[in-house]
């Protein structure tokens, strides 16, 4: 058996709404990943120093304040630039300022290198199950 | 017969012997003399030797007692290598420093050809490699640990303190091979969590084993007892003593300790560094109670270029550059003007070496209103700022140099000491301290407090 996946967590910017990324990340440890749980207000350079030094299979990033398009404008190229290219990129919540059709926010962050986006309210513990460990397998990370 | 202690630092330049009446906690003599590393350590310090005794009637039974601590022949000479320049570089980086090296190199990533064919050319006594968390990335390591598998003679000495997944990989690679090779936890064992202190341990026991033989100061062992730790970690040592105190003997509390060098100046913490407002976040790596940074860029003889470009901004008093230029050349200050240069200087080189060891508050603006940010050690609380080093102790201005180090209303995001009692390492006691520390703790503590003279 492979070692546990390893899953980066925490909110972008300065976002300080802490709790959603609390559940996800108890919910992955309870799935049996090895969770490096960042907290709020991480930058988009620590992410990805993190990710580098904990080799980390996937980074599931919260965001409740609406900013976080414009905190990830020039992630995509830092992380490819890092020779993290390869790893799944998760991010869930708020993701725009108002109330909003998921449909259209969800391309806009999948140009930004996402692999997935959540609208908010998404139920964690089904998109670990169905989603996550789908896409890790198919990785080769799982 | 009082019982006295004889402790004695070999420096680059000079070798000092303290003696202390341990019964009476009271300095009884002092020496200075030229030091002999490059030729032969004992004769300098049998010449101190003979100075102490003709002042105190001591022998050779206190002489086989000695404890020693050295900086000459270069001191501990090091290079870091890890993965990230933010973490585990970082990481060994504060381990070199704490355990008194002179960090001479510190590399990020892959090390690249050119890049192993520089640390060859400068042949550090220790390479120390980290990267990755344990059970994170495990190819960085693994290929600078090849690397430098593939050196030559100049680097005998090698510490691996990264992921210990890769352990077993670099054993296979050092297998065979000549080196001194040792295994210890990792410096950085998951993200934000530092833990130097066992490879802090392994640095000084190689000094203790290995480098000092090969340096030659070994020899002192043929009069003195041991050479027990490089001279900068017994000034952290005696800096943390004096902080913690010893048992029910209470210490400082939280302190800094400067000193000033005509190389270098050392700054060293020993506080916590927390933020003094609970809604302040902290952001990157957290760093160790017990500190240490080396400005190698400061120091009022041999570094002055740095210093001289950094006085480009200020107002010069007259004559100043050909004044400097006699500093450079090993002059002392004598008359009113070169006094007035120096203290320019001091104080400047206080000032700048402080703010870059203090941590500093950053404001972040957002939807959410501001928020402070703060990275590294918040030491605005601290109540006890100690100076040491010759061009502090010397001068007639010791309190306007050390006033240097408190912090500014005029730049606040700088997290230096508000309001704290300032001190002097008058009689140059606080290396003995650190030495003095290790066997007799209670009287070290007693030393410090008797000689350090507030100011």
């Amino acid at each position: 058996m492979k070692k546990a996946p390893t899953i980066i967590t925490g909110t972008v910017g300065v976002d300080a709404h802490v709790i959603g990324t609390k559940v996800v990340s108890r919910a992955l440890r309870d799935a049996g990943f090895n969770v490096v749980e960042l907290g709020m207000q991480v930058s988009p350079e620590e992410f990805i120093n993190v990710a580098q030094e904990t080799n980390a299979d996937a980074i599931l990033m919260s965001s409740l304040y609406g900013m976080a398009e414009l905190d990830l404008k020039e992630f995509n190229e830092k992380r490819r630039e890092a020779g993290l290219g390869d790893m799944l990129l998760y991010i869930g919540g708020n993701l725009v300022i108002g109330r909003y059709d998921p449909k259209e926010v969800e391309p806009r962050f999948k140009k930004l290198g996402f692999d997935r986006v959540y609208p908010p309210e998404t139920d964690i513990v089904a998109v670990i199950d169905s989603d996550l460990k789908k896409d890790l397998k198919t990785k080769g990370k799982m | 017969m009082d019982d006295i202690r004889l402790l004695i630092d070999f420096g680059s330049t000079f070798t000092k012997v303290v003696a202390v009446d341990l019964d009476k906690v009271e300095v009884v003599a002092t020496a200075r003399v030229p030091s002999t590393v490059e030729s032969d350590i004992t004769v300098g310090l049998g010449e101190a030797l003979k100075k102490i005794e003709e002042n105190t009637g001591i022998g050779d039974l206190e002489e086989r007692e000695a404890l020693a601590c050295s900086s000459a022949a270069g001191g501990l000479r090091m290079v870091c290598a890890g993965f990230v320049p933010e973490l585990t570089s970082k990481a060994a980086n504060l381990a070199a420093l704490g355990a008194g090296a002179k960090v001479i190199g510190c590399y990020s990533h892959k090390l690249t050809q050119q890049e192993i064919e520089e640390i060859e050319a400068a042949s550090p006594d220790i390479v120390l490699l980290s990267g990755g968390t344990d059970g994170g990335d495990e190819q960085v390591i693994i290929h600078n640990a090849s690397m430098v598998s593939r050196t030559g003679r100049a680097i005998s000495n090698v510490i691996i303190a990264g992921n210990k997944t890769a352990c077993d990989e670099i054993r296979a690679i050092f297998r065979d091979n000549s080196k001194n090779v040792l295994y210890t936890s990792n410096v950085m064992p998951e993200i934000g969590v530092l833990d130097v202190a066992p490879c802090n341990k392994e640095i000084r026991d190689l000094f203790m084993r290995n480098i000092i033989e090969a340096k030659g100061i070994a020899r002192a062992k043929a009069i003195i007892k041991d050479v027990i730790m490089p001279t900068p970690s017994a000034v952290l040592e005696a800096a943390r003593l004096i902080a913690d105190g010893y048992g029910d003997a209470g210490g400082f509390g939280d302190l800094i300790v400067i000193d000033v060098g005509g190389a270098t100046t050392d700054v060293h913490s020993i506080a916590q560094g927390k933020p003094a407002r609970p809604d302040t976040i902290i952001a990157g790596l957290h760093e160790p109670y017990e500190k240490r940074t080396v400005e190698g860029d400061l120091g009022l003889r041999y570094n002055l270029d740095r210093l001289l470009e950094l006085v480009k901004e200020r107002e010069t008093p007259p004559n100043f550059d050909a004044i400097v230029k006699g500093f450079h050349e090993g002059k002392l200050p004598q008359t009113g003007e070169e006094k007035a240069c120096h203290l320019l200087l001091s104080c400047l080189t206080m000032e700048v070496a402080v703010s870059r060891h203090a941590g500093r508050i950053e404001v972040v603006y957002g939807p959410t209103g501001e928020t402070l940010v703060q990275h590294g050690k918040d030491l605005t609380h601290i109540k006890t700022v100690i100076g040491t080093g010759g061009p502090v102790v010397f001068s007639g201005n010791r309190r306007e140099i050390l006033e240097h180090a408190l912090f500014r209303e005029d730049n606040p995001f700088v997290l230096k000491p508000r309001d704290p009692d300032l001190y002097i390492d008058e009689q140059y006691i606080l290396y003995a301290v650190g030495l003095l520390s290790q066997v007799e703790p209670e009287k070290a503590l007693n030393l410090a407090r008797k000689y350090l003279k507030r100011i």
